[in-house]
């Protein structure tokens, strides 16, 4: 699905990724945890191409396509969605509206026809019962006035909606409430199945006992440090990143 | 009739002789370029007007002369030559202009497109000559006489002259007086058409009208004037524009329009101006002086504005209301957007004169490329205005580094019981806005509209369903090539 290989990249004119290799097959989930700092962040902007992080070596291919040479939108389009760890408002949009506009846009993007407003209004309830969200908020604008359990929660409906191959999700997990990650956690379960990958970015175990993961990924100082299975994720709660080994600045 | 035999004299006089250095052309008809008492005349002969409409011209002429070009606003353009400038100008015959859609910009078409407008639309837009006579001039005939059944008045001001010269007098400047400013004494001098709209009692227009109806007169010329009287408990919806670019040689418009209401009677007038704004480089494009007033003179009567501007070099515009009646409502609900080297300096003034009257005033302001846009309003209660209400909301959206955005309120209160309101915000479209949006799949050019169209929703809920679909993707042509 994602084939990451020596992946270096500049913000700023500071190098925060210094050859990053990651492979990722389809039906895996991956998590990604790591000191603060240490460029993870970095790597999911990095593979959407978000402006201002420049990519000086390296390659990321999607799918066998360059994705180093598409635009964001163009990423989104083949299926690539980021669950972002601070969701932006849109004041004067509403969710409904938006998310119509950004399904159509994908499809029109694949060379799909315009989803009926009947069937979309249809799919955006059903997805919004299934993780819990109250309808009312469908016809708010876009996170203005969520709190932050709510604005993690209009990420899991948004990607439920759109349905992509590959999730990237950036703490999506951080400032939830027990109640909120289990669904959190289950929107992120329901979206597993053997075409479709996972990259979980995640600075707590916590979520790791709902979603459990294929491969977790310690990454420190620009790239991947350690790589094991969910018990690698265990060892790390309980000794700590230095107790692994691993200083904050590598 | 004495009346008839002067206009006779007068046309003899100015059409007759060459030494007036007339230029009379069967198919182009103009008056030699610059103002003068000859060339008023003139005009007025060719609308073949009545003796007192010529007088009021001419008072006005007077008037101006002795009148100076405003510098307040905060707009720059090079000086205007008012003696290069044509007044009158005959509608254009078929050799001028376009012969077909190939000769026209394609820029311009591409917008048409954009917008979804009919091939036999376009080529009304873009000023090709169009022989055969296509529906909506039928359509409008029909129109016309529903309309007339109901009562209603909806001609051009020349008719009007004509045909209700009682109306006319005593409305015609009532409620922009001759000497107002400049330029309205300028437009009376000169206003070759217009619209006048007569709405009688208790009577609600069964349909939103619009000069879109009177297409087929498109090309009315720079100075229009129009009147609008909703008489005791009437109610009119109006629209005024196109919301696609319309091709114009006329650099520029210094347009009046006057708004009445009466006793319980409402006016709702709404606008999208999309005139040529100038190229990228800010040459050329139309300069746009526009006085509009409106008065509640009855009690409980309410004026509406609501306006889209886009289009312009350079605009200066206030719609503005006279809250005289008790119990009246004035409403301003604006989105203005510049772009490019576009300027506006536009805003409104609520009057509030009468008691228990109240007035709404909702500012966006969107400025992207090197462009200026301020908001200049007033709010005034005088002394015997018990009670008076004001809300004012001003908000600025900055696209890029190079805009600026500027709100001036004025507030004057001359009444302690008085309650104002005004809200003022200044935001940009932040890059993580439009990455957020991009990463769900949306293209740059939708990612801006669509964050426009959020900002602008409070005002763009306020126009007709049929001009706010047109509105809305107007505001994302208007931005595009403004980020990335």
């Amino acid at each position: 699905m994602l084939e990451i290989k020596n992946l270096h990249v500049t913000v700023g004119g500071k190098e925060i990724l210094k050859g990053l290799n990651l492979t990722i097959n389809d039906g895996e989930v991956h998590a990604i945890m790591g000191p603060n700092g240490a460029g993870k962040s970095t790597l999911s902007y990095a593979i959407c191409g978000k402006d201002g992080y420049e990519i000086t070596e390296g390659s990321v291919t999607y799918k066998g396509k360059d994705f180093l040479d598409m635009n964001p939108d163009e990423r989104a389009g083949e299926g690539l969605f980021l669950g972002f760890q601070y969701p932006v408002e849109i004041p004067g949009v509403s969710n409904m509206n938006f998310l119509r506009t950004a399904l159509n846009s994908q499809r029109c993007y694949r060379g799909d026809k315009d989803m009926a407003a009947v069937d979309f209004l249809k799919l955006i309830r059903a997805k919004a019962k299934e993780l819990d969200m109250d309808p009312e908020m469908l016809k708010r604008p876009v996170n203005v006035g969520f709190s932050g359990g709510e604005k993690k929660r209009n990420e899991m409906v948004q990607m439920a909606v759109l349905d992509p191959n590959l999730a990237v999700l950036d703490e999506t997990d951080s400032g939830l409430d027990i109640d909120a990650l289990k669904i959190v956690a289950e929107g992120i379960n329901r979206l597993r199945a053997s075409d479709k990958a996972i990259l979980m970015i995640t600075h707590y175990q916590r979520l790791l006992d709902y979603v459990v993961p294929d491969y977790v990924h310690i990454l420190a100082d620009g790239r991947i440090v350690k790589t094991g299975d969910k018990s690698l994720a265990l060892a790390l709660e309980e000794k700590g990143y230095v107790g692994l080994g691993i200083t904050e600045a590598a | 009739m004495v009346a008839t035999k002067e206009a006779q004299k007068t046309v003899e006089d100015v059409t007759g002789e060459y030494k007036y250095g007339f230029v009379t052309d069967i198919e182009t008809e103009k008056a030699p370029k610059g103002l003068s008492e000859d060339v008023i005349r003139f005009i007025s002969a060719k609308k073949d007007e009545p003796e007192w409409l010529l007088d009021w011209r001419l008072k006005a002429y007077a008037k101006w002369l002795t009148m100076e070009e405003p510098t307040w606003a905060m707009v720059e353009y090079p000086e205007i030559d008012f003696q290069d400038i044509y007044y009158y100008s005959a509608p254009k015959s078929a050799d001028d202009g376009p012969k077909s859609l190939d000769e026209v910009d394609p820029e311009l078409l591409r917008t048409y497109e954009k917008l979804g407008i009919s091939l036999q639309e376009q080529e009304v837009l873009a000023g090709v000559a169009v022989d055969i006579v296509f529906d909506s001039v039928s359509v409008a005939t029909t129109f016309r006489k529903k309309l007339k059944e109901a009562g209603i008045i909806f001609c051009s001001i020349s008719e009007a002259a004509h045909d209700y010269p009682d109306l006319m007098k005593k409305y015609l400047g009532s409620v922009v007086p001759v000497a107002d400013n400049f330029y309205s004494c300028l437009n009376s001098a000169v206003f070759t058409d217009g619209t006048f709209v007569y709405i009688p009692k208790g009577v609600r227009c069964p349909m939103e009208l619009s000069t879109y109806f009177r297409i087929n007169e498109a090309n009315t010329g720079q100075f229009e004037r129009t009147i609008i009287i909703a008489d005791e408990g009437s109610y009119v919806s109006y629209l005024e524009g196109c919301t696609a670019p319309q091709r114009d040689e006329n650099q520029l418009h210094a347009a009046v329009v006057e708004l009445v209401t009466h006793d319980d009677a409402e006016i709702k007038y709404s606008t999208v101006q999309n005139w040529y704004p100038g190229d990228k480089e800010g040459k050329g494009g139309i300069y746009n002086f526009v006085t509009k007033r409106g008065a509640c003179r009855g009690k409980n009567s309410k004026i509406s504005w609501t306006q889209v501007e886009t289009g312009s070099a350079v605009t200066w515009k206030y719609p503005s209301c006279l809250l005289i009646g008790d119990g009246s409502v004035g409403e301003f609900y604006s989105v203005a957007i510049t772009n490019n080297y576009q300027q506006a300096d536009t805003g409104t003034k609520m009057m509030h004169i009468g008691k228990n009257t109240s007035s709404t005033i909702i500012s966006k302001g969107i400025s992207a490329g090197k462009s200026q846009a301020t908001y200049r309003g007033l709010v005034k209660v005088m002394a015997g205005a018990e009670n008076a209400r004001n809300f004012t909301q001003c908000d600025s959206l900055l696209i890029g580094d190079q805009c600026g955005a500027h709100t001036v309120p004025y507030i004057e209160i001359k009444n302690p019981t008085a309650q104002v309101e005004h809200e003022a915000t200044t935001s940009k479209i932040s890059d993580e806005q439009l990455f957020y949006c991009l990463q769900r799949g949306l293209e740059v050019e939708d990612s801006v509209a669509l964050i426009v169209n959020g900002f602008c929703k409070d005002v763009m809920q306020h126009l007709p369903m049929e001009f706010a679909v047109e509105a809305q993707k107007l505001l994302g042509i208007s931005l595009e090539g403004s980020v990335g």
